[in-house]
């Protein structure tokens, strides 16, 4: 696996709703193993550009290319075949399923089982539940969910749903994975949990990660590289650093400055 | 109190979760079999209805409570099982395989009444799904050279492998058999990927998608087999009334089954159970209380219907969750006695809950 091996690009990607560009023209790549992270003010459309991705919204222009597959064409429940997993702003858990169930469901894209077999839960069925359920153990002892294990998620408080968030998303054992504001909504413990966990997902398991996130603090311990929007623009792109010290950003997120 | 210690997934997968359940189960299923030697022929039919019930009720359970799919037009497929099983009968089709046919074309009518779930959903799919029932209903009453129109059809007793049942006590069996194999069918499926599937769809289809999911193909799969399901009981059902008529099969009929899963307990197969019971259970014991009421309400018109719709918003405002709601909450107050709290089973309110992607 070389150093800067491309896993996404992303070419020339512009979507308007109405009259809104919402994305204009973004290109940017990841590189496999890095932490790549887009930031900008509200409404910047970062996580349109995750819409965008993940297939929920279609382009009006311009080319995804995932491993070197063209994926702006492909229908959404394809994409997390290919190893593509997310995470939402606000939070898409199943509420009315417990903690477990929701993680099984990540593990959906490697069902090889029938619907005739499921029906008569053969052995085989009943293996690969087995099989399924040792994968999840280990993602839930990675997350420190063993107390929740059998709880409704409707009744976990916002923190926890987070991680079991992330945890599905493991599930689906992604080479890419978006995560939408990891970090909104917890509490300075939880955010600091929660950047040990993206290095220890991205180093450890060797998962590319892109993520929009605003805790700027949280942005500059883990992004390998960070990509700044605006009102659907590209800003700047580069490490941490540089994107937070480049003129056209600091504008954008503070305003022009006075001409005296 | 019961601690379940877990130390193998096996226990989380296989049906019975402990040793309580595997007893109780049994003893039932026991109790089921001795019962026709026990009580009278009045209670053994009114079960063989509860058992027909109870797997429409599985089929729109799977459907409604499951996947999230509202159907206001299942009688259609309760009408077309039983169709398809009197119409098979009469020309002499063995049971296995006029059973068979009638589960199949309620399943192929199950699919086309679905394709409008792949678009729309919520409301607009009930309004779909009636809209289609009365179609299945009129075709029943206008296509008199099969049906026999609104004159009615007669049905056969079953006959199977050459025996004919016609006794109630044999047919009360074979219903039995219908039902087990049903619920066992049901549960395995919602132990394995498809069932998760269908409730990752019932609590967001967007993130559903995300996790890989196919929704037109979930969702068509959810309609065939809860059709599937209903045309078995409908086949059950023409052999169990013996005589069809399409005003069996209206769009009544179908708010009676969908308000017996809510009754029941809507996203649970006990729901399933209890719901049956109680809408087989309650016209009788009104008609009961009728002789001990005063006449000016006994005999008055509409009674069961008023009686009815008291019931389903007493559970709509006390218990959502139906008769299962309640038991669940009984038998924590027994196993936690004297511990229990009146909060236990307060859920905190959220609304986080993203609306923008749908």
């Amino acid at each position: 696996m070389s150093a800067n091996e491309l896993i996404l690009k992303v070419e020339e990607l512009s979507v308007a709703f109405g009259g809104v560009k919402a994305v204009n023209n973004v290109s940017f790549s990841v590189n496999r193993g890095e932490v790549f992270t887009l930031i900008g003010p509200n409404g910047a459309g970062k996580t349109t550009v995750f819409n965008l991705i993940s297939r929920i919204y279609n382009a009006s222009h311009g080319r995804l290319v995932f491993e070197g597959t063209e994926i702006s064409a492909l229908p959404a429940h394809q994409i997390a075949t290919l190893g593509i997993a997310r995470t939402f702003q606000n939070i898409e858990l199943f509420e009315q399923a417990t903690v477990l169930q929701n993680l099984l469901i990540g593990r959906h894209v490697h069902r090889a089982t029938s619907l005739w077999q499921e029906l008569l839960f053969t052995p085989k069925v009943k293996k690969s539940e087995i099989e399924f359920r040792d994968h999840v153990e280990r993602i839930i002892d990675l997350l420190d969910l063993q107390h929740h294990r059998d709880t409704h998620v409707a009744g976990l408080p916002y923190g926890v749903r987070k991680v079991v968030e992330l945890g599905r998303a493991l599930a689906i054992q992604p080479k890419l994975l978006l995560m939408d504001e990891p970090s909104s909504g917890l509490n300075v413990e939880e955010t600091d949990d929660m950047a040990f966990w993206i290095q220890d997902i991205n180093q450890d398991l060797g998962v590319t990660i892109l993520m929009v996130e605003h805790d700027m603090s949280l942005v500059s311990r883990v992004s390998n590289r960070v990509l700044a929007m605006n009102q659907g623009e590209m800003l700047a792109i580069g490490s941490p650093q540089e994107v937070q010290s480049d003129p056209g950003v600091i504008e954008a997120y503070l305003g022009k400055p006075a001409h005296v | 109190m019961r601690f379940i210690f877990k130390t193998d997934y096996l226990q989380d997968i296989q049906l019975a979760k402990h040793r309580g359940q595997q007893f109780w189960y049994g003893l039932l299923f026991v109790a089921l079999i001795l019962l026709p030697w026990i009580v009278s022929n009045y209670l053994i039919d009114q079960l063989v209805l509860i058992f027909i019930y109870s797997i429409v009720g599985l089929g729109l359970m799977l459907l409604s409570g499951y996947t999230g799919l509202i159907s206001l037009g299942h009688a259609a497929f309760l009408g077309v099982g039983a169709y398809t099983e009197a119409v098979l009968a009469a020309k002499g089709w063995p049971f296995p395989l006029s059973i068979s046919m009638a589960i199949l074309l309620s399943a192929i009518t199950g699919v086309i009444v679905g394709l409008p779930a792949l678009r729309v959903k919520g409301i607009y799919l009930a309004i779909a799904t009636l809209a289609l029932g009365v179609i299945v209903e009129e075709v029943l009453t206008r296509w008199e050279s099969v049906t026999g129109g609104n004159s009615g059809l007669p049905v056969k007793a079953v006959q199977l492998f050459g025996i004919k049942i016609a006794s109630l006590q044999g047919f009360y069996y074979l219903s039995l058999v219908f039902v087990v194999v049903s619920t066992w069918v049901v549960l395995n499926l919602l132990r394995s990927p498809t069932g998760r599937a269908f409730v990752a769809i019932r609590d967001s289809e967007v993130s559903a998608q995300s996790m890989g999911i196919h929704l037109a193909k979930y969702k068509t799969i959810s309609f065939a087999l809860s059709a599937g399901l209903t045309g078995l009981a409908g086949a059950l059902y023409a052999h169990k009334i013996r005589f069809l008529s399409p005003e069996q099969f209206t769009v009544l009929q179908s708010i009676e089954m969908l308000m017996m899963i809510f009754i029941g307990g809507i996203g649970s197969i006990h729901g399933v159970f209890f719901g049956a019971f109680f809408l087989i259970v309650l016209p009788q014991a009104i008609s009961v209380a009728k002789d001990y009421l005063p006449a000016a309400i006994g005999g008055a018109a509409g009674l069961q219907a008023t009686i009815f719709g008291l019931i389903i918003v007493g559970f709509v405002m006390f218990e959502p969750l139906g008769i299962y709601g309640r038991w669940v909450k009984i038998r924590t107050y027994l196993q936690m006695f004297p511990f229990y709290r009146k909060g236990a089973f307060k859920r905190q309110k959220t609304f986080q809950k993203s609306e923008r992607n749908r």
